[in-house]
């Protein structure tokens, strides 16, 4: 310890100093200059999405001030008599989208437990990939797939079926056609699949293998194992997932106005046309010749928007406790 | 020595084959007597343990041969649901596995639930209670019954395991290593409780600690590379052991 001091004290303390100075001054600044760097891109992200919603805001302050509030509850969207509301196209999307949901959900999570439970390695690789290559496929493809193959078919066999067992329903009267909300709904459905089948693919796999091994040494059966390990374990990141596929759908344009036959009109029967919010600006923003209307075309943009903000803020929420609750479990 | 579980010709492998993990293990475990299994790590020992709830095969690309008989019946036996087996042989595993999003009591009742078995509320509750009872968990945690199971610590999370499996009343209790997450006041308390189990359970235990099997056990299996290299008392395997390579290892030589 004696030799240490004093060899330090023979040596010239200014040549130390420089030498301990120029080391780091160099590298304090290099991470200076990557720390501003990284600083500026972040915030470009964050002025895009404050510049969007601004020039959204900004956009419809007309619509704002000659409708106020009665903008979101109004049904009347008549653009000859500038008159603008937005429920319609509100209850189109969410309409299609719980349509979507009540179908993509269960066939995700059936598909999910399969490729992460019961398929064999090889297969479960196999089926993943196509699963995430439904993702990869255009949506302007689906839409046409879905007026040619799925909207026909629907009208052919699926409505005829739903129309003579619960035609009792308002949902399912009326005539068939080939475009409306059923075959918007079900092509949104194939759509958010992939997305919500491969995040719960990762959940269930993120599940510990003492987990499930624990309700196995209980005497559960894989059924039974799956119920107490598996599906709790990753339940907020399957609703994480479903609400991913839901922010999907509510935002999914140009195959929903392919497919959901553009009417401004609330029906309640599924087989009559109908609009979502995003489908009514893609279609309607060439003809918006007053100031009005694509006022309040922006208006529905804005609408959108909130509505997919507080999804994934919910969303995020869900996920952040999934990962607590894998944090606490460790305990 | 009634023998509640045998092992015959016991060979269990990982990787397809690569690995052969148990190599003609025969091995006697007597009834409501704790057996301790011991060896340095990598020797076989959790492997043997899970082989006798059928445990081993839930590992992707691992195989066994030979025979492991409950009360002389073979587990192994074409046919014969695994789940049956785990239902009589209970397992508490090295880390406290609590289900997280469960409460205690609800962690407690967890297999009660299991196989369309139906209690109602009250029976439910009983159970519930006998078996923290029985892991010396009652008196801890009877005040807050419904918060969740991962708020004990890990000691008392370890306990509640223990009454997890106690609660569908299993023949047989596996323990696999289950002190070695824990501080040294809460292994003292499972230690306790392996010795009041035994008067109603069957105890193979796997540990690392030498110390524990020779308080704990009443028979002592020390494993090496896959072999079972020495079986018997455990007064006499601690004090007397027959094999160069158990005095060895229990004189801290290796290991």
């Amino acid at each position: 310890m004696a030799n240490f001091y004093e060899a330090a004290a023979d040596k010239p303390a200014a040549e130390g100093r420089e030498s301990w100075r120029g080391r780091f001054g160099v590298q304090l600044f290099g991470d200076r200059l990557f720390a501003l760097i990284t600083l500026i891109l972040g915030l470009v992200i964050l002025s895009i999405l404050f510049g969007l919603t601004l020039a959204l805001v900004f956009g419809s302050t007309a619509s704002i001030h000659k409708f106020g509030l009665g903008f979101v509850v109004s049904t009347d969207w008549d653009p000859v008599n500038d008159q603008f509301g937005a429920l319609p196209f509100i209850y189109g999307t969410a309409i299609s989208s719980v349509i979507a949901l009540t179908i993509a959900v269960p066939l995700s999570l059936g598909a999910a437990l399969c490729l992460s439970e019961t398929a064999p390695e090889w297969l479960s690789r196999r089926i993943g990939f196509l699963v995430e290559l439904l993702a990869a496929i255009p949506s302007v493809v689906y839409g046409l797939w879905g007026i040619f193959v799925l909207g026909p078919w629907l009208r052919d066999h699926v409505e005829p079926v739903l129309g003579a067992y619960l035609g009792f329903l308002p949902l399912f009267k009326g005539p068939k056609v080939s475009v409306g909300m059923l075959a918007a709904g079900v092509l949104l459905a194939i759509m958010v699949l992939p997305y919500i089948a491969s995040v719960c693919t990762d959940v269930f796999r993120a599940v510990p293998r003492t987990q499930r091994e624990a309700a196995l040494a209980l005497g559960a059966t894989r059924w039974e194992m799956l119920q107490m390990a598996v599906l709790p374990y990753g339940r907020s990141g399957i609703i994480g997932a479903i609400i991913l596929g839901l922010g999907r759908a509510l935002g999914e344009t140009i195959a929903v106005a392919m497919v959901i036959g553009n009417s401004s009109e609330i029906a309640a029967s599924l087989f009559k046309p109908s609009s979502t919010l995003a489908s009514v600006i893609a279609n309607e923003f060439a003809e918006a010749t007053s100031r009005l209307y694509l006022s309040s075309l922006m208006e529905l943009g804005l609408v959108l928007l909130v509505l997919g903000l507080l999804l994934n803020v919910a969303a995020r929420v869900l996920v952040l406790g999934a990962i607590r609750g894998a944090a606490g479990e460790g305990r | 020595m009634a023998e509640k579980l045998v092992c015959r010709s016991l060979n269990a492998w990982f990787n397809h084959g690569q690995t052969h993990a148990l190599k003609d293990v025969n091995l006697g475990v007597g009834a409501k007597l704790v057996t301790a299994i011991i060896g340095p790590s990598g020797c076989g020992k959790s492997t043997l343990v899970r082989c006798l709830n059928r445990m081993h095969e839930e590992v992707p690309g691992t195989t066994i041969t030979g025979e492991v008989l409950l009360d002389n019946e073979n587990i192994y036996a074409p046919g014969l649901d695994p789940v049956r087996v785990r239902r009589r042989i209970g397992m508490v595993f090295q880390k406290p596995t609590p289900f997280p999003t469960m409460s205690i009591v609800e962690n407690v009742a967890a297999g009660l639930r299991l196989n369309s078995a139906n209690l109602s509320r009250a029976e439910r509750d009983e159970v519930v209670e006998r078996s923290l009872q029985q892991a010396a968990l009652w008196e801890e945690v009877k005040d807050r019954l419904n918060a969740p199971g991962i708020s004990l610590s890990g000691g008392q999370q370890q306990r509640l395991c223990v009454a997890r499996a106690l609660a569908v009343e299993p023949e047989v209790l596996l323990m696999d290593e289950p002190c070695s997450a824990l501080d040294p006041i809460s292994t003292a308390r499972i230690e306790e409780l392996l010795l009041e189990l035994k008067e109603s359970y069957t105890i193979v235990i796997v540990t690392h600690n030498m110390q524990q099997a020779a308080r704990t056990s009443d028979f002592t299996a020390f494993m090496y590379n896959g072999n079972l290299v020495e079986f018997g008392d455990t007064k006499q395997v601690f004090t007397n052991p027959s094999r160069p390579e158990t005095e060895d290892y229990i004189t801290g030589r290796f290991g």
